[in-house]
């Protein structure tokens, strides 16, 4: 268990239980504790709730949700939202597929690789999303045709992929928490012996105890997606991504409204899909704390 | 293993080395005037400066209210409402990053935004007339609100691995709440701290969908620079500019990541 793994931790269940738990409090409250709490709240709390009210204004100046019915009604939009669904979905498969079983290898057989993959899924945060369309956009001026046809014509061929490479850290981070709770050895041990394959042991041994962290990835892949616009911006504009139609409704069209909308569904959605996990995870870690350890 | 790693070559290697490549060679030789140039114009240079002093204060304010803001969360019942609230919010602000949330705070502070609106007809005062949303300090404060939940997401397995009895056995020893903070506590977070900022910092340094979303390129910096240099190529060929200034960028954001291995190397060592 090396530096970095334990510094990172995504932002859902599959942790160890507590082992350390705080000591109780006791005597006078915490007052630092409230008042850093209560200006954090302010500072998140307060725009969202502005935006809440800004969005329900109509661009007649009136209340109403046709900012919000323009998202389903609006053709552009509906086309941009399925488009952004379909990446989406696409990458966080993908992502799954490669970071899954690599990051189990590596915890079963090749702990000293641990560094590596550290090292190689630190990357996408710090690299500059708009150098990476820079040197894609190079790419794609001395690339042959076909590549171009068949890769750089078409957003969901190109973008796809590199939001696999920008999704890849919060995917590792999850799954790499989500076996750090489960006693990966014995599990995979036993599977072996009762003569399972590898493919089978990871689809059905491995992955359902790691459940909850993988989806939980699989949700900030899509938070990622619905908020990523440096790359799609540069790359492709014949259609445009949910995101980008954001920034288009509040800058072309002078919708600011609909942009905010879009914004803060964007945002539930993604939030509700997470705290829901967190009960999930919950209720998974007290049903089988006694089963596996 | 090897699928992971080919993946990463291919997609994220591949177009980092055509940017690199690019900028070292003209018409097929090897040079380093793109280099000379970025380095020594000013148009170029500015946008350095700008984006260095941005990134510094934008990742700094944020990594210091994010440790508190942990503390506080940390501090209380592991399975708390707040805890389940604190860790899915901060998952999906830090992941949704600059262009959506920058819509927030037009919707708050922009022209229109509640907030002005509010202070105009209740106090007569016209925030829009000194604030500006995509002005380096607006752009800053959207930072601050992916960039402290990236701050929690970072920070919190370290507050975590504080472990209790250090706390009592200080207490025991007869130190005060702030004695343990100043010799305990500190000291083994240092590295923690200093760590996750540095990856704050790269985060900012590299953000541009901030920008994009608010068009605020008003004062310019290095990613508005490439965005400029990559997309004006009919008039000027400034594309190697562009691709010296993306090398500029894996330079910066490189030796921030060769410090932040070292710090990291010293975090684990009471951290485990």
């Amino acid at each position: 268990m090396t530096a970095l793994a334990d510094a990172v931790d995504t932002p859902f269940g599959g942790g160890q239980a507590a082992p350390n738990r705080r000591p109780a409090r006791r005597g006078r409250p915490r007052s630092w504790r409230i008042v850093v709490l209560a200006f954090t709240a302010i500072f998140y709390l307060l725009p969202v709730l502005c935006s809440v009210k800004f969005s329900l204004i109509n661009q007649k100046g009136t209340y109403g949700v046709q900012n919000y019915t323009a998202i389903v009604n609006n053709g552009a939009l509906r086309a941009a939202l399925f488009l952004s669904l379909e990446i989406a979905a696409i990458t966080a498969i993908v992502v799954v597929l490669l970071v899954f079983p690599t990051t189990v290898l590596v915890r079963l057989k090749l702990p000293k690789l641990t560094i590596l993959m550290e090292a190689v899924t630190i990357l996408p945060i710090v690299v500059p999303p708009v150098v990476l369309a820079a040197g894609l956009l190079q790419m794609k001026e001395t690339a042959p045709l076909w590549i171009v046809n068949a890769f750089f014509n078409h957003p969901v061929t190109v973008l796809t992929p590199m939001y696999v490479v920008l999704a890849m850290p919060l995917m590792y981070r999850a799954v790499d928490t989500g076996l750090r709770a489960i006693d990966l050895h014995t599990l995979v041990d036993a599977s072996r012996s009762l003569g399972a394959g590898w493919p089978t042991t990871l689809w059905r041994v491995v992955l359902p105890n790691a459940q909850t962290a993988v989806l939980g990835g699989m949700f900030l892949t899509i938070a990622l997606v619905l908020g990523e616009v440096v790359i799609a911006n540069q790359l492709d504009q014949s259609k445009l991504t949910f995101p980008l139609e954001m920034i288009e409704f509040a800058s072309q069209d002078n919708a600011p409204g609909i942009s905010v909308a879009m914004t803060l569904t964007a945002l539930a959605f993604t939030f509700l899909l997470l705290f829901m996990l967190t009960f999930v995870a919950r209720r998974r870690r007290t049903n089988t704390t006694g089963a596996i350890s | 293993m090897l699928p992971f790693l080919l993946y990463m070559v291919v997609f994220l290697g591949l177009p980092l080395y055509v940017v690199v490549h690019g900028a070292l060679t003209s018409g097929g030789h090897f040079t380093l005037s793109n280099f000379s140039a970025i380095f020594s114009q000013s148009q170029y240079l500015i946008p350095l400066k700008n984006s260095l002093i941005l990134s510094l204060w934008s990742s700094l304010g944020p990594a210091i209210i994010g440790v508190w803001f942990a503390a506080a969360v940390v501090a209380g019942p592991r399975d708390s409402l707040l805890r389940r609230v604190v860790s899915s919010a901060s998952g999906v602000f830090a992941y949704f990053a600059g262009a959506p949330l920058a819509f927030v705070w037009v919707a708050s502070l922009g022209t229109l935004g509640v907030i002005t609106v509010f202070f105009k007809s209740t106090f007569g005062y016209d925030l829009s007339q000194h604030f500006d949303i995509s002005s380096q300090v607006g752009v800053g404060i959207v930072y601050f609100y992916f960039q402290i939940p990236l701050m929690v997401i970072f920070i919190t397995p370290a507050l975590e691995g504080l472990k209790p009895e250090w706390e009592e056995a200080a207490r025991n020893l007869g130190a005060t709440r702030l004695s343990y903070l100043r010799h305990v506590a500190v000291p083994v977070l240092a590295p923690s701290f200093i760590a996750a900022w540095l990856i704050l910092f790269g985060s900012a340094f590299s953000a541009f969908a901030t920008m994009l979303a608010l068009d605020g390129c008003t004062e310019v910096v290095v990613p508005c620079k490439i965005y400029f240099e990559m997309s004006n190529n009919v008039l000027t060929n400034s594309i190697p500019f562009g691709l010296a200034l993306g090398t500029e960028m894996i330079l910066v954001v490189g030796i921030v990541m060769l410090v932040y291995w070292y710090v990291q190397r010293r975090a684990g060592r009471w951290l485990r």
